[in-house]
């Protein structure tokens, strides 16, 4: 297949007199890294629920594999092959590390498995492998909601990575975590890629973004200001003015 | 067995299976206070089976387990726009419109009731209550009930892991609904004489309690609810006029001091030594 993977066509939110995400354009190839960055209230949030089907759009057009998904209801969506993570983490309380990685597969309907214990072999390996690739094996049958919050993020990223996804959508992946946690990541998220994920992800942590993505957005008061590869954008002026203030 | 010992038993089993519809439905964070309905129609139906087409009892049973099904995700689908006391208002509704459709459907009896079952063996109620339980058992350890319980933690975030939260909380309800329909079946051919008055608004609140008491996160926390709330009553006799106060300040006492309910994972497994450590031995469980 060619062309882009998620392909964002003058996107634009408006809540009541609230322009919210005005005209933003965007794609992310295949195996692409994509980050958007911006100030608090920029709109990066409101692209994410836009594209997961949380909120319908105003106007624009948002494609995925070259399909509409515009009026189509979150679950669906996801099951076309886009699972995201949460900037305020949204694990659900009554489950263990493993039951994540059990839940968050994905199904598309009921199927004959689902009804034998922890869904089957094949879903068991995969939530195993997972808690290799994602360094969750210690704490397996803890409850995922009492973990430390970088190891939070983390089960939240291998739930979404259980799910076969390809796109992942990343809010704020490292907020949370120190230095060399999010180098770790980083490393992850790139050998991800290299088996063919493609990422877009928001995030403040600017060495994380310049180090990893290959294409910046940059949002301001949901407005797209400026785009290009991360030293572009480093060195762009208006960038400068509007966001990093001082040289990155 | 003597009348008096068979029949706390046939109570016990009957409502066990009855507070079992209730569980499954809460499983999704819905609560139902109109699982009496369920109860009427599975009991109406199944009467009415073996008593004008002298249908087997086991066939009647399924039965009425099925339309009670089916009436459930017909009434799951709209209550479904409503959440937390909003739905339980709805079901209260439906319960009590189900109660006076009874009350003058002259066919099966009206205020007059309906009779001529003939009656099964309390051993029969048992059978039931322990498939049913044991279909849940297992039930709990499958994924499928992962996505319910998903559904109840979050359920926006289950959308958005690809869940169709809608359909698993209709599912659901059609489930708990069918189970109740089962235990009121069995009612109909314990009690061999059935009238609106026994499924009403009372019964109600006597399967959510029974759940609540018993525990809400493990199958066999209703049913020890169940047991607790025929038996309760009967052992406090010794204070007399008071038992039913006595029984109520214990069912305060316990929601003080347990709100989880009396049984939790944590409890059975300690009770029942499986997976004893499974925190500090990964290895252990089902997961080799």
């Amino acid at each position: 297949m060619s062309g882009p993977l998620l392909e964002l066509r003058g996107a634009t939110k408006r809540f009541g007199g609230i322009t919210a995400l005005n005209e933003v354009s965007l794609t992310v190839p295949r195996g692409g890294i994509v980050g958007v960055i911006g100030p608090n209230g920029a709109g990066k949030t409101t692209l994410f629920n836009l594209i997961t089907g949380a909120y319908d759009l105003t106007s624009g057009e948002i494609l995925f594999e070259g399909r509409s998904v515009a009026g189509l209801r979150p679950h669906r969506i996801a099951r076309l092959g886009l699972a995201r993570t949460f900037q305020n983490i949204r694990l659900f309380p009554s489950m263990t590390v493993r039951e994540h990685l059990l839940v968050g597969q994905r199904g598309g309907g009921l199927r004959l498995a689902d009804l034998l214990p922890s869904g089957g072999a094949a879903r068991v390996g995969r939530a195993e492998l997972a808690m290799r690739r994602f360094g969750l094996e210690a704490h397996r049958d803890r409850l995922a909601a009492t973990l430390p919050y970088g190891l939070q993020r983390k089960v939240e990223m291998a739930r979404a990575w259980t799910a076969a996804p390809k796109l992942l959508l990343l809010d704020e992946p490292v907020a949370g975590m120190n230095h060399d946690e999010a180098q770790d990541l980083a490393v992850l998220l790139r050998a991800l890629r290299g088996e063919g994920l493609s990422i877009l992800l928001i995030e403040h942590d600017m060495p994380f973004v310049m180090g990893l993505c290959d294409h910046l957005h940059v949002l301001d008061f949901g407005v797209p200001i400026a785009e290009g590869a991360p030293e572009a954008v480093r060195a762009n002026p208006v960038v400068l003015d509007a966001y990093l203030g001082a040289p990155a | 067995m003597s009348a008096y010992t068979a029949g706390l038993l046939a109570e016990i089993g009957i409502g066990g299976i009855a507070a079992l519809g209730v569980y499954v439905i809460l499983a999704t964070g819905q609560l139902s206070l109109g699982n009496a309905a369920f109860m009427a129609i599975g009991a109406y139906a199944a009467g009415w089976l073996t008593v004008t087409h002298d249908v087997g009892l086991t066939a009647a049973v399924l039965a009425g387990a099925l339309l009670s099904g089916i009436v459930g995700v017909l009434v799951g689908f709209p209550a479904l726009r409503l959440r937390g006391i909003y739905l339980a208002m709805a079901t209260l509704g439906f319960g009590e419109m189900t109660r006076s459709f009874f009350l003058f459907f002259e066919p099966l009896g009206g205020a007059a009731g309906f009779s001529g079952m003939r009656q099964l063996q309390v051993s029969t109620i048992w059978i039931w209550l322990g498939i049913v339980l044991g279909v849940l058992v297992l039930l709990a350890r499958s994924r499928l009930w992962l996505t319910l319980r998903a559904v109840n933690d979050d359920e926006v975030a289950a959308n958005l892991i690809g869940l169709h939260a809608t359909a698993l909380k209709v599912g659901a309800f059609g489930m708990g609904a069918a189970i109740s329909g089962i235990s009121g079946a069995l009612f109909a051919h314990w009690h061999l004489f059935i009238e609106p008055g026994n499924f009403g608004f009372e019964r109600s609140t006597e399967l959510v309690m029974a759940v609540i008491l018993g525990g809400s996160t493990v199958a066999a926390g209703p049913v020890l609810g169940a047991g607790l709330l025929v038996l309760l009553p009967e052992t406090l006799r010794f204070v007399a006029d008071w038992r039913l106060a006595a029984f109520g300040a214990l069912l305060i006492l316990v929601l003080l001091v347990r709100r989880q309910g009396l049984l939790d994972r944590n409890l059975l497994r300690a009770l029942t030594f499986r997976r004893r450590g499974a925190e500090a031995r990964p290895e252990a469980a089902e997961v080799s």
